[in-house]
């Protein structure tokens, strides 16, 4: 009998979101089992790391790998899953662009312990303890993984070959993935898994998307009794749709939400936030200084809004400095 | 940090703030060595993320300097730089980037003395910020 391809999964941070899009391939799953042998799969399988340094370099057919780059852990398994697999893709817009996560590169390492280990209300540490990489415990020297000081994309790493998109991805777009993998018919190296054109020409409110957009005020859901039957943006809401990659299906389109933009930009587009910013403000209807401010403040969190999902990846990659006025 | 030295990158169209810019150089008027033009043929091509390569490739600060609103040759190149600058000046602040360090004033062909001026004036603050990767 023929070896099976060999497939691996891992997580670095992440929600287990990605896990479970894999769970999601529901009896499909049955289907990957039957035609892969999975060596390495953490939350499923009891594998160690040490069986993954003795596999030899290359015998994975592919490694898919979902969550950011936080801790060094999560480095140090990045390279060797790369030195051991032919094919690495990054599975999940956290690993992809550093997602969510990634957000944390808005503040200092310092502030996110601060926060996290003293100031959160529900938090009492009279002993003022901080994580570290290492203690002395009854003698014994204890490790433990070092947190780095910003939050990375997986191929700001190591090389990787494919990425499959979304927060998380769909599972068809897994299945895609893997049977691309074991058909050999992948497109070229470094391309994303998912469709080329914007999310806008697979939306269901397509129809109702007229060819000009005005908007006076960017309005927030919760704030009028909008329409869902037509097009967020066209009604003053918030739609990354037009500057966001497709092939989710539009799901969020269909469960009434607007577009946030996980699938990514398109291709060649270096910096999401900033073309989703630059599409945004040419939507806006008036040159008028004060008008613009009134307009420009209806959108509360703006950065957040554009680098939701790709703030690792962006041009400054997170905070440049602290600000003077802060 | 007394003797910082601020890098501005002046994104400037080519037919009112370029010519503004130059028509100040020929007149021999004196403007700070800070300031490094860009030379764009319209302000509605500055893409946002120039602005923000230039901020990443180290400039202290950033100006965009176009035609006075009705004066550009491409009708509304210059309104798009403006609402794009509404927007864009608000996410550099949550980077770090103070409202200071990223100028839009619109400049005319004439108006030399105006572009010194808006150019010192931005040196100058961005001069008492002091660095932006400090
Ligand atoms: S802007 Fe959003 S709602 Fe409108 S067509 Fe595009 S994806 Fe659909
Ligand atoms: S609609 Fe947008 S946010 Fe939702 S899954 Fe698709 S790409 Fe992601
Ligand atoms: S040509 Fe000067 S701003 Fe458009």
């Amino acid at each position: 009998m023929p070896k099976k391809p060999k497939i691996a999964f891992y997580w670095c941070s992440s929600c287990g979101g990605c896990e479970e899009s894999i769970l999601d391939l529901a009896e499909d799953i049955l289907a990957v089992v039957e035609a892969v042998d999975i060596v390495f799969w953490p939350v499923a399988l009891d594998v160690k790391y040490k069986d993954v340094a003795a596999m030899g370099d290359g015998e994975i057919t592919a490694t898919l790998i979902n969550g950011a780059i936080r801790i060094d852990e999560h480095e140090s398994m990045a390279r060797l899953l790369r030195q051991k697999s032919k094919l690495l893709i990054a599975h999940g817009s956290c690993a992809h662009l550093g997602g969510v996560v990634s957000l944390a590169n808005f503040s200092e390492r310092e502030d996110i312990f601060t926060r996290l280990y003293s100031d959160v209300p529900t938090v009492k540490n009279p002993q003022g303890l901080f994580p570290k990489s290492g203690t002395i415990d009854s003698g014994n020297y204890l490790e433990l993984p070092g947190f780095n000081d910003t939050v990375k994309t997986l191929d700001q790493v190591v090389e990787v070959d494919y990425y499959i998109p979304g927060c998380p991805p769909t599972p068809e777009l897994i299945k895609e993935a893997i049977m691309a993998v074991l058909e050999d018919r992948l497109p070229e190296r470094g391309a994303v898994l998912a469709e080329s054109k914007a999310l806008c020409h697979t939306c269901p409110l397509k129809e109702s998307k007229p060819e000009t957009i005005r908007i006076k005020k960017f309005k927030r859901l919760y704030e009028f009794e909008w329409d869902p039957s037509r097009c967020f943006l066209e009604q003053g809401i918030v739609c990354l749709g037009p500057v966001t990659r497709g092939g989710c299906n539009a799901r969020c389109i269909g469960a009434n939400m607007p577009c946030s933009g996980c699938f990514g930009p398109l291709d060649n587009v270096t910096d999401q936030g900033a073309k989703a910013a630059s599409f945004l403000a040419s939507l806006i209807d008036s040159t008028d200084e004060e008008e613009l401010q009134r307009i420009t403040a209806s959108i509360p969190d703006p950065a957040g809004l554009f680098y939701r999902y790709s703030l690792a990846s962006s041009m400054l990659k997170g905070k440049v400095a602290g600000n003077k006025s802060d | 940090m007394n003797d910082f030295e601020p890098k501005i990158v002046g994104f400037l169209c080519n037919w009112c703030s370029y010519e503004g810019a130059d028509a100040a150089g020929r007149a021999r008027k004196v403007y700070p060595a800070n300031f490094r033009a860009v030379k764009v043929m319209c302000t509605g091509r500055v893409d946002p993320q120039f602005v923000i390569k230039a901020f990443r490739e180290g400039a202290d600060g950033v100006m965009i300097l176009g035609c006075h609103p009705g004066d550009c040759h491409y009708k509304e190149g210059n309104f798009q730089a403006l609402k794009r600058y509404a927007v864009l000046r608000k996410v550099l602040v949550q980077f770090g980037i103070d409202e200071e360090r990223f100028r839009l004033d619109w400049i005319s062909a004439g108006d030399k003395e105006k572009f010194v001026d808006v150019v010192t004036k931005m040196t100058d603050s961005v001069r008492q910020l002091g660095p932006l990767r400090g």
